[in-house]
């Protein structure tokens, strides 16, 4: 039961092991705070969707499953649309289209027809759990790696009460950033060394995915590599 | 016709969907292998695009704006491109079955296309009228074609290249692109407005 959990998080991570919804992960990772209030729009979705569609499987006809399941998807991005636009404009205001095009995000029609459709409710619970938060995690990853190196800090939320601003700054590398991975094109190279990396780990050691505590050697080891090849 | 213009060269080059705008990744890595159903995914997704602009800008307009129902904009929008697609894939099926076949699992995909929704979108952000919308809807295809065939092409040539064991497969496709990308940055608003003065 509890392997459903994990597996989304390492084993089959949808961004860098099955490689899905790229398109809205590539484009918010510019800055930290937009890819954890990417990654929260996401796990929101993905665990609607996922329970209704658990709930609902057995009265889904087989034929219209899937713009069944899109109209699902696409009330709690509505919904995830709403909040955000009320609650915290400014953040919908720098992922823009990207909230919307949560809906068209494949991780969650992927896992609404791979996974809720054949399993039951709580399997399917952790099993968006498990998979949204695999999602953010590589989310972060690559926002890290592109807001560290690209800009030289770190956004957070601000928190009004300790006068925390929000930001994070990085003394040297703020004044000597690696411009190209703010542009577009940081995004892709940092994925491709990313998906190298996990190539190169995995084969020198095939049972890495079951050890726990390597992920936290992951991002440093990974922003190394990527350090040199922009030099 | 500048505008026009403008908005044509604007989305294939300057705002190229997927080299700046990371709209429709995925089929752009899967479907890139051959250069044959590159260009043939290309050209389906010229055709979707365009139409979706079209019924989308419709739709829209003139039933979900005069009704003040733009709230549901998300879920027809999707359902209008996931009708399209069904079109599409029928279609194809017709005409072209080798091509069907080459399609594969892709087709269907177009529905998850980011790109296909994106475009729906950003013409309701921008507000473009009716034609503006099908110029922008096309011009998004049309770049959408360029960067596949190119990516494809580049594609084909690593099977015979000695590529490092790590990087074999997608982190190579990625890094291309990246590279892609940054070649692409060399078209700005700058470069437009010198051409159309």
């Amino acid at each position: 039961m509890i392997r459903e959990f994990t597996k989304g998080i390492l084993k089959e991570n949808p961004l860098f092991i099955i490689v899905l919804g790229l398109c809205p992960a590539l484009a918010v990772s510019t800055e930290v705070i937009n890819a954890l209030g990417m990654g929260a729009g996401v796990i929101f979705v993905l665990l609607g969707s996922n329970i209704s569609v658990s709930l609902l499987k057995n009265f889904i006809p087989e034929k219209v499953r899937i713009p069944a399941y899109i109209v699902i998807i696409a009330s709690f991005v509505s919904i995830v649309e709403m909040v955000m636009k009320a609650y915290t404009p400014d953040l919908y205001k720098n992922l823009g289209i990207f909230v919307s095009l949560i809906v068209v995000n494949c991780v969650i029609l992927g896992r609404a027809e791979a996974f809720a459709s054949k399993n039951n409710l709580p399997r399917s619970v952790l099993d968006a759990l498990g998979m949204g938060i695999g999602f953010t995690l590589g989310l972060l990853i690559i926002s890290l790696i592109r807001e560290v190196l690209g800009a030289g800090s770190i956004t957070l939320f601000p928190i009004k009460a300790i006068g925390f601003n929000g930001k994070i700054m990085i003394p040297w590398i703020s004044s000597y950033s690696f411009k190209v991975f703010a542009f577009a094109s940081g995004a892709l190279l940092v994925m491709g060394y990313i998906k190298a990396f996990i190539a190169w780990y995995g084969s020198r050691k095939i049972d890495a995915a079951k050890e726990s505590d390597s992920t936290g050697s992951k991002p440093e080891a990974k922003s190394n590599i990527s350090v040199e090849q922009a030099e | 016709m500048m505008t026009f213009i403008g908005i044509m060269l604007t989305y294939i080059f300057i705002e190229n969907f997927i080299l700046t705008k990371f709209l429709g990744l995925c089929p752009f890595i899967g479907v890139s292998k051959k250069v044959d159903s590159a260009v043939g995914m290309g050209f389906a997704v010229i055709f979707v695009m365009s139409m979706a602009s079209l019924v989308t800008w419709m739709v829209f307009h003139w039933l979900l704006e005069p009704n003040g129902l733009e709230f549901l904009q998300t879920v027809t929008f999707i359902l209008v491109i996931a009708t399209l697609v069904q079109l599409v894939e029928m279609i194809i099926q017709k005409i072209s079955p080798p091509l069907y076949k080459a399609l594969g699992i892709y087709l269907p995909l177009i529905t998850t296309n980011c790109a296909v929704m994106g475009i729906a979108l950003i013409n309701v952000q921008k507000n473009y009228g009716i034609i503006e919308s099908l110029f922008s809807g096309m011009a998004g295809g049309i770049g959408f074609l360029l960067a596949i065939f190119l990516m494809s092409s580049i594609r084909e040539k690593f099977e015979t290249e000695w590529i490092p064991k790590p990087f074999r497969g997608m982190p190579i496709a990625f890094i291309t692109a990246g590279l892609m990308a940054l070649a692409f940055m060399a078209f700005d608003k700058a470069l437009l407005n010198n051409l159309l003065g």
